[in-house]
């Protein structure tokens, strides 16, 4: 019940609760985004700022300096999505479905130590694989020597060809936790008469996993798919730290966010262009938002959802 | 009963794998921390011995603890996630309480604009946030991430709140207004206790993220005096960059305080990811 429903006084708490939270998200968020948007219509002539109506986009699509880095960057993103979607998920399915098996031990302590990657900062992940695939120290030869296959050998970060997908791995490594732990939850909220049900039926072990548990755990994956999406195309800190702003080698690990960092801060001998930038923080807002609407609307509301 | 889920085999090959996956995730940490208290000559020679009387050094840490300020980035680090989190769970529990206790017009509009910062990364007005940042004279301080971090915590902390702040008793606030409280002691004296386990959700969820950031104190707070551990470790091993001991010792020194953090929050970080909290 609420009882001050039909009083006619007005509510001051009611604004006093809710404006704190309400003007820091609209001045530090909200409105720095719409203006973001705005500011992609400029462009500075003459110290002046003045409106240029798409010509931003008309460059940033049209002038082949600079589209060939735009689809460069989105293509090397999408890569690295594809990347998180065929390793992270899977494997994080995988270590979730066992972890989530019943009366095995040190569960807790698996749990945990496979977890401890996801909180490293990135700059640490970076420097650390950087490191350790280096042909200067020699661990990663040193162990592919170990068991015969030396031959497979190369310098991945320094290689145009392999350079993404090495650190895209890197990646899976570093946040495999976030999707193991929210399906290991999903996988424990599913109650255990429905699996001794499937057991009375002969349906067990792998069976039961691909007959019962994975349709029942699907809602989580799906949200872990959007949550994925949604990281990968604002990620800029690995890359940063392990390659710098330009992406090497010669910008073949270019993703959005460094392309923007690069384009609106400048680097080295390339000038900050705000306005640029804020074209390309807007296409990066057209993608993601086509991508959160493609699942809430596609995706979430044809699931089904079981109720225990 | 469940024979087949008891299959020894089967809980062998389950150690198994975990027990594989769980030393790649640690290899890395390990090979590095272990390398940090070793000599340059004994890095390169055998990268993955203990290190031993012969081989152990500390070369590495007396140069970071020389050269970088450490000490003032960890302390800059630490200011800018307590005072976010501070800020997220004062300001959010408000709004959570005001969106779950009272009916107001426009309150479901309200929830939806607060809710619509879980999707939309706040990178993307990163432009407009540094202008604004410079207009204010705020560049380069500690609130300029501090007031980042916060709108950017606010609207899934808002979100997770309500949902609790629902659960609680209606009898007990109404016993307190026929008390005689006013509304604001009704939430900080009887709903702000009863919520604790969501609010440290909450701030177990922010923190590392904060902690972690490079981006914003990058490109907001990059002057020597606010600069915060990530960003300080990234610039001396970029500086150091072939002075192994010393890169490998900062980037121990950088595990340190997070391994700590993870070490006190860890049960608290897996119940709320576990709990459900984000579905």
């Amino acid at each position: 019940m609420r009882k001050h429903e039909n009083s006619p006084r007005f509510r001051w708490h009611i604004v006093v609760f809710l404006a704190p939270a309400v003007l820091v998200y609209t001045a530090v968020m909200i409105y720095p985004l719409f203006n973001t948007l705005r500011l992609s219509f400029f462009a500075e002539v003459d110290q002046q700022r003045v409106f240029v109506g798409l010509q931003n986009f008309h460059r940033l699509f049209g002038d082949a300096i600079w589209s060939n880095q735009f689809w460069n960057a989105l293509g090397n993103n999408l890569w690295f999505f594809l990347i998180h979607m065929l390793v992270q998920n899977p494997i994080g399915i995988a270590l979730a479905a066992i972890l989530s098996h019943s009366r095995l031990r040190f569960a807790a302590f698996y749990r945990s130590a496979i977890f401890i990657p996801t909180i490293l900062s990135f700059v640490i992940v970076g420097f650390a694989w950087k490191l350790i695939l280096s042909p200067i120290w020699g661990i990663a030869p040193g162990m592919l020597d170990a068991v015969g296959l030396n031959s497979l050998y190369a310098p991945w970060l320094g290689k145009e060809e392999y350079a993404l997908t090495t650190l895209s791995l890197v990646s899976v490594w570093q946040f495999v936790g976030i999707p193991m732990m929210l399906i290991y939850a999903a996988l424990l909220s599913i109650p255990e008469e429905i699996l001794e049900a499937a057991e009375v039926e002969g349906i067990t072990g792998l069976s039961a996993f691909w007959k019962i548990k994975l349709p029942l755990i699907l809602p989580s994956i799906g949200i872990i798919s959007i949550l994925t999406f949604v990281a990968n195309f604002n990620a800029f800190d690995l890359i940063y730290a392990a390659q710098g702003a330009l992406a090497g080698p010669d910008f073949s690990t270019d993703i959005l966010g460094t392309f923007l960092y690069r384009t609106f801060f400048g680097f080295q001998l390339q000038l900050g262009d705000p306005h640029m930038g804020s074209a390309i923080a807007s296409a990066m807002f057209l993608i993601i938002l086509l991508g959160v609407c493609l699942y809430l609307f596609g995706i979430q509301s044809r699931m089904r959802r079981y109720q225990f | 009963m469940s024979a087949a889920r008891q299959n020894p085999f089967n809980t062998v090959a389950a150690h198994a794998a975990l027990l594989i996956y769980t030393l790649i995730a640690l290899f890395p940490v390990f090979v590095i921390v272990i390398n940090s208290f070793k000599s340059r000559r004994a890095i390169f020679r055998e990268p993955l011995a203990l290190p031993d009387a012969e081989s152990f050094s500390l070369i590495g840490y007396q140069t970071v603890l020389k050269q970088g300020d450490f000490f003032l980035y960890f302390q800059n680090s630490l200011i800018v996630t307590v005072g976010s989190l501070f800020f997220i769970l004062l300001f959010g529990a408000m709004a959570a309480f005001a969106l779950a206790e009272y009916r107001f017009r426009g309150n479901t509009l309200m929830g939806l604009y607060l809710a619509l910062g879980i999707m939309i990364p706040i990178r993307i007005g990163t432009v407009a946030i540094l202008e604004m940042m410079v207009q204010t004279g705020l560049v380069n301080t500690l609130w300029a991430l501090i007031l980042v971090y916060t709108a950017q915590g606010l609207p899934l902390a808002v979100f997770i709140m309500s949902e609790f702040m629902r659960q609680v008793s209606d009898d007990l606030k109404d016993a307190g207004r026929i008390d005689g409280l006013s509304e604001y002691r009704i939430f900080f004296r009887l709903v702000l206790p009863l919520v604790r386990p969501a609010m440290a959700t909450v701030a177990v969820f922010n923190m590392i993220p904060i902690w972690n950031d490079l981006w914003f104190p990058l490109i907001l707070a990059p002057a020597e005096e606010v600069k915060t551990l990530t960003l300080g470790s990234q610039v001396f091993i970029g500086q150091f960059v072939t002075d192994w001991n010393a890169v490998l010792s900062a980037l121990s020194l950088a595990i340190l305080p997070v391994m700590v953090l993870y070490v006190i929050f860890s049960r608290q970080l897996i119940r709320g990811l576990t709990s459900g909290a984000v579905k």
